[in-house]
């Protein structure tokens, strides 16, 4: 892989602790859009963003962000902006200095940097509270004003550990439109999130993980695609089930068409989904069956999670 | 202006002129790193350490009322000021001082879990161990000058015209100006010191013993190795020797005359030869919380 200017590069990247393995010849490139780490506790998902930002260093392979490394840190920290895991913050600070302070070690003066403090802060809902000391904030307040932190200067790729954790379902939403609105602009943003029915929503690709090792990525309904052990599951919701139920059980590569409970829908399984959809058109050219609804079942971040990882994508 | 203008404004000044990009984030970290270390409660112990000759002499002051204070009483207390700055300052409280307070520059951070913060933002890791260097210096010199100043004062001062006297027509201005000189060189010197210690070792307390005990007996060794010693170039900057026998002794043998000017050199030099070497090792240092 060539490192390029509008790409995130990991090529052959390991990282070992003495002899605990961090992360295992990790290698995949990523285009602007919102990027998901999913995996397991332990997974690697904090060792790969911490790799990315160069606080750990490779013990073998090369990252390339944009074109850059962390060895180049006046350009490199410029372009991006990392909010950690790491609940912890100088002592005595306030929200407004705690943004502030970096903004001026960017080179920006006084009065730009008071500008874009309190842009971020009434991007990050916490103009409110800027003044009180972060030792007195809550959970979700810390994880937003970090937040801030990492947005102020308007980073071209946005790298964020378990950026929902501790947020209210108010707060939470106005999180994931922020960082939809900044990959709408064209930037990276990086998650690594548990909460995988949020990141399905607004993921455009998804990096799967366990034990190290990048077990898939790409677009969800790709990879699911790909994950050929498990039939893929398809809802249709219908007037004469039962008619499709039979129809579809003639095709070899359905495995299951299990009948819903109101009877007005086919839960089935199927190796082809192609095929599938087009004996559905078919029947529905052909007047025996009126469709309500299709949609795949199991082509989310969950159920892929399940497939290859083994486990419900409990918290990670 | 928009916030992106200014992002954009902000980023070019600092691309054309990255020496001024430098210095004003090396302020920003010696004001942060000031703030930070300087005016807090934990810190009281140092003040201590700087200012326990003074509380000394002040109640030597107070309670030796009666003692006679002619010229043989000041020259004895001329003796004792310099018995304080060589054996307690240069020795003890500063060495211990500037071991508490360089050393925890970056592995405070560590143990407080702050410092990917400073490694999240465009500065240079020279940049972070010069601003940090400056901050510690600054504390250091401070409080010790202001201490020294203190001692000085009260010593000379209950002589009244005699002291006088001594200070501005006599030697006294001269001594006291080594005396600065000294102790600001200890706080660079050791400073250095400790800094690199705390990028190289986890627990920088052991080494900080074994180097208290090469100074100690760096003056039994080789001139050549007495060099790597920082009291090697302070002993040869203190304007009154001290007329000391038996085992303490070691700590007053001048080996080999050097020039006072060679000596601040000798000493500066050192201290930036271990500044970059801390430049070298901060490039391998990694956010590991877990494993401090």
């Amino acid at each position: 892989m060539t490192p390029s200017a509008g790409q995130i590069v990991f090529e052959n990247v390991s990282k070992f602790y003495g002899e605990v393995l961090g992360v295992n010849k990790v290698s995949f490139s990523l285009e602007p859009g919102i990027t998901s780490l999913v995996g397991p506790n332990g997974s690697g998902k904090t060792t790969l963003m911490n790799l990315l930002t160069g606080l750990i260093k490779p013990s073998q392979g090369a990252i390339y962000v944009l074109g850059l490394t962390p060895q180049q840190p006046i350009e490199f920290f410029r372009q991006v902006g990392y909010c950690t895991q790491f609940d912890s913050f100088p002592p005595g600070t306030n929200g407004y200095d705690f943004i502030y302070w970096p903004l001026r070690l960017h080179g920006f003066g006084g009065d730009q940097s008071a500008k874009l403090t309190n842009e971020a802060l009434e991007r990050a809902g916490m103009a409110q509270v800027a003044q009180r000391k972060v030792a007195g904030y809550s959970k979700g307040m810390r994880q937003r004003i970090r937040l801030a932190q990492a947005i102020a200067h308007h980073p071209s790729v946005l790298i964020l550990d378990e950026p929902l954790n501790g947020l209210d379902p108010m707060a939470r939403a106005e999180s994931i439109a922020l960082f939809e609105a900044i990959a709408k602009q064209g930037m990276h943003v990086i998650i690594s999130s548990h909460i995988l029915e949020e990141v399905d929503r607004i993921s455009d690709r998804v990096v799967w993980m366990s034990s190290g090792y990048v077990v898939a990525e790409g677009q969800i309904r790709e990879v699911r695609k790909e994950v050929r052990d498990h039939p893929m599951q398809i809802l249709v919701r219908c007037s004469n089930a039962a008619r499709l139920a039979a129809a579809a059980f003639e095709l070899d590569h359905v495995v299951e068409a299990k009948i819903l409970n109101d009877g007005h829908g086919v839960l089935v399984r199927t190796r082809d989904a192609e095929q599938f959809y087009l004996l559905l058109n078919k029947i529905v050219s052909g007047g025996l069956v009126e469709v309500d609804a299709v949609a795949p079942a199991d082509d989310d971040v969950n159920s892929i999670y399940q497939y290859l990882i083994g486990s419900d994508g409990g918290p990670t | 202006m928009s916030a992106q203008s200014l992002v954009a404004l902000g980023q070019k000044w600092s691309r054309e002129q990255p020496w001024r990009l430098y210095g004003s984030q090396v302020s920003v970290l010696v004001r942060n790193e000031v703030r930070r270390n300087l005016l807090t409660r934990r810190r009281i112990w140092i003040y201590l350490l700087a200012f326990l000759p003074v509380l000394m002499i002040l109640a030597h002051v107070i309670f030796d009322r009666n003692e006679g204070a002619g010229p043989a009483q000041l020259e004895n207390d001329t003796q004792v000021l310099a018995g304080i700055v060589q054996l307690y300052y240069l020795r003890l409280g500063i060495f211990f001082a500037c071991m508490a307070i360089f050393t925890w520059l970056f592995r405070g951070e560590m143990v407080e879990r702050t410092l990917h913060y400073q490694f999240l933002v465009p500065v240079r890791r020279e940049v972070l161990v010069v601003g940090k260097f400056f901050a510690g210096a600054i504390i250091a010199i401070a409080l010790f000058e202001m201490a020294v100043l203190a001692c000085f004062y009260l010593m000379y001062s209950r002589f009244g015209s005699a002291g006088k006297s001594y200070v501005f027509d006599g030697p006294g201005v001269g001594q006291l100006g080594s005396y600065l000189l000294v102790t600001a060189l200890a706080c660079l010197g050791y400073g250095a010191v400790f800094l690199a210690f705390s990028l190289l070792f986890k627990n920088p307390i052991i080494p900080g013993v074994v180097i208290m005990g090469w100074e100690a007996v760096a003056p039994i060794f080789p001139p050549w190795a007495q060099r790597l010693s920082v009291t090697f170039y302070l002993k040869h900057l203190c304007p009154v020797s001290l007329p000391i026998r038996g085992p303490l002794a070691i700590f007053t043998i001048v080996a080999g005359p050097v020039s006072p000017f060679v000596a601040v050199l000798g000493l500066l030099f050192l201290t930036i030869a271990i500044l970059a070497l801390s430049c070298f090792l901060i490039h391998r240092m990694e956010i590991t919380y877990t494993a401090e």
